[in-house]
């Protein structure tokens, strides 16, 4: 028996941070007694300089953040090392830096991983998930003062993974943090992208695309500290769920607290349904306790296709099937836009693809 | 040579009242290099009449035939009449974001002539056709017809025209929100695509402005859902001076 023993209770359901996810499909991950193994998954894909990854015992690289989800807890409790990424101060790196999930398999496993990058470094992380897997997992992302970093995870999963997961960053003054997070992949799917900031000038700009189909529950929990003055932040998210059963979460929480003067902020979801029998449910929240702010606001649409479009293509001699893929994939463009590596935004839209030839849009 | 045939067309939109009836009972043919002018007052059914002949699913065809060179054009899809050779200019163009307009061009283009354009004269194509209607190149990267000013999609309209070579083109408010360089400029380009391919024309419009660019060989007066006066280029004159007054009643 572990001496540190969690004070967390195993959720029910009736909370209201996991009232949208349907718990019996977590393969036992938010449960307190299910064996969590301590799993280092990722690694780097190859050596590039100004680059270093180790493994450090949890018990000297205690976490930076503080979270009060159930399964981060527990990752915290089981990952006995931490998977170390190091970008070097002022290196500015322009290949991507892939890491990627490595011998993950059925059983249920916990990963913790940091990802520093040095004063005024320049780069980009790519996370892949591929395979299949029962994952918890956390990412702490720390950005140094001037540094800019730009995450990009791809849940690329077979359609039989649990992924849990909070990617964290902690952003420095004046550094600038982009992620970009594809969901695509996965059985069932809870991200919570957050961030948090250290110093003014530090922005974030948060992007995301997900498609869910057949069966699929894919959720993603924004939530965005405005914890100190002057820092700004965009969330764009894009979603897209057709089939029977597929269903998708975003939940878009901002929190202006009132030491945040000057904070500018802006928070976007769409979401299309593309045929019957999906749901995608939308929640942007913002919270305010300052008024001395340069701006704050949000929008959520979910809807279906616009006749309008579809008419302008079709009169066009554009066959309906043929112009409804070039709207979607016109639809997600601006996110997958956002990856900056070709190859990568190719074999998306690939998936988003296949996807979509499993069924029929209405 | 081709004619569109169009008779007794009667067409009702769904309102929240139950079912309106806009076109009641239109009859005009027209033949390869034909330009019809359809002029009348706003809310007469001349847009409706257009996005009839389109497909447009918000309009209900009660009765009445449109015959494409004797084809059942009410029996084709959208795509199948634009394939069978049929074009609508639109009065406001849609925006279809994320969509690049070299991309919708060569899928429209695949899909009309049946077969995708070879690489090495498509580009040329398109290049010309865009000089011809003094279009920047760099037009063909943006979406299409987002953040276009008014001139610039009645242009895009045009060049798509041009690039489609359909039998009949309706021109629905083709003028509507350009200036007089613009007008101009489109309708060159409207009447150098009827010169080198015999097009046939239905210009819908309210003003006799762009009469003077495309010049029409019959002029109908619509008002009420039906063509209620038909002449020659004449008629677009008494027009010009008299206005529909005389057309609607009160």
């Amino acid at each position: 028996m572990s001496t540190l023993t969690s004070n967390f209770l195993t959720p029910t359901g009736r909370e209201e941070a996991w009232r949208f996810t349907p718990l019996k499909r977590l393969k036992g991950l938010h449960d307190v007694g299910t064996v969590l193994a301590d799993h280092p998954s990722l690694s780097l894909s190859s050596n590039i300089a100004g680059v270093t990854i180790s493994s450090q015992p949890s018990f000297e690289t205690p976490p930076s953040s503080t979270t009060d989800d159930v399964v981060v807890q527990r990752v915290r409790e089981k990952a006995t090392s931490v998977t170390v990424v190091s970008i070097a101060a002022n290196a500015e790196i322009d290949e991507p830096i892939f890491l990627k999930r490595t011998s993950l398999g059925g059983s249920a496993e916990a990963a913790r991983t940091i990802i520093r990058a040095g004063v005024h470094s320049r780069s980009t992380v790519v996370v892949e998930n591929v395979g299949t897997a029962t994952l918890a997992e956390e990412i702490e992302i720390i950005l140094e003062p001037g540094s800019s970093l730009r995450f990009i995870t791809l849940q690329e999963w077979e359609n039989d993974a649990v992924h849990l997961g909070r990617h964290h960053a902690i952003i420095g003054k004046d550094a600038s943090f982009t992620s970009v997070v594809i969901t695509v992949g996965g059985s069932l799917v809870r991200l919570l992208p957050t961030v948090e900031y250290a110093g003014p000038g530090a922005s974030a700009d948060m992007y995301g695309l997900y498609f869910a189909g057949n069966g699929q529950h894919l959720e993603h929990r924004i939530h965005v500290d405005h914890n100190i003055g002057h820092a700004k932040s965009r969330v764009n998210y894009k979603g897209a769920l057709s089939g029977d059963g597929a269903r998708t979460v975003w939940i878009g929480d901002v929190f202006i607290r009132a030491a945040a003067d000057g904070t500018d902020t802006y928070e976007l979801n769409r979401n299309l349904l593309l045929s019957d029998g999906a749901r995608a449910d939308s929640v942007p929240n913002l919270e305010i306790e300052t008024g001395d702010i340069v701006g704050a606001g949000h929008a959520s649409t979910t809807g279906r296709f616009d006749d309008e479009q579809l008419f302008y293509l079709e009169s066009r001699g554009i066959p309906e099937s043929e112009a409804k893929r070039l709207v979607i994939r016109g639809f997600f463009l601006e996110i997958l836009s956002k990856i900056a590596i070709e190859a990568v935004e190719e074999r998306i839209m690939d998936r988003i693809d296949i996807e979509l030839s499993k069924v029929d849009i209405a | 040579m081709s004619t569109l045939e169009i008779k007794n067309l009667h067409v009702s939109v769904t309102t929240e009242e139950g079912a309106k009836e806009i076109l009641r009972g239109v009859d005009l043919t027209i033949n390869s290099g034909e330009t019809h002018a359809i002029m009348g007052p706003n809310g007469s059914g001349k847009s409706t009449l257009a996005y009839s002949i389109a497909g447009h699913p918000k309009y209900t065809v009660t009765a009445g035939t449109v015959t494409l060179d004797g084809a059942d054009v009410l029996a084709m899809s959208v795509d199948e009449r634009a394939k069978a050779g049929l074009f609508l200019a639109m009065q406001y163009p849609v925006e279809v974001p994320g969509v690049s307009v070299s991309n919708f061009l060569r899928t429209s283009v695949t899909a009309i002539r049946g077969e995708a354009p070879k690489v090495r004269t498509w580009v040329g194509e398109v290049k010309e056709a865009m000089t011809a209607l003094s279009m920047d190149p760099a037009f063909s990267e943006r979406n299409v017809n987002e953040g276009f000013s008014g001139g610039e999609k009645k242009r895009h309209e045009i060049l798509q025209m041009e690039l489609l070579k359909p039998k009949i083109a309706i021109l629905d408010e083709t003028d509507s929100g350009l200036d007089v360089d613009a007008l101009r400029i489109v309708s060159e380009g409207v009447n150098r695509i009827k010169e080198s391919n015999d097009l046939g024309i239905m210009l819908i419009t309210h003003y006799t402005r762009i009469l003077r660019y495309i010049k029409p060989d019959f002029v109908h007066v619509f008002a009420a859902g039906r063509i209620v006066e038909a002449g020659g280029p004449e008629l677009a004159n008494k027009l010009e001076e008299n206005g529909y007054a005389e057309y609607v009643t009160a």
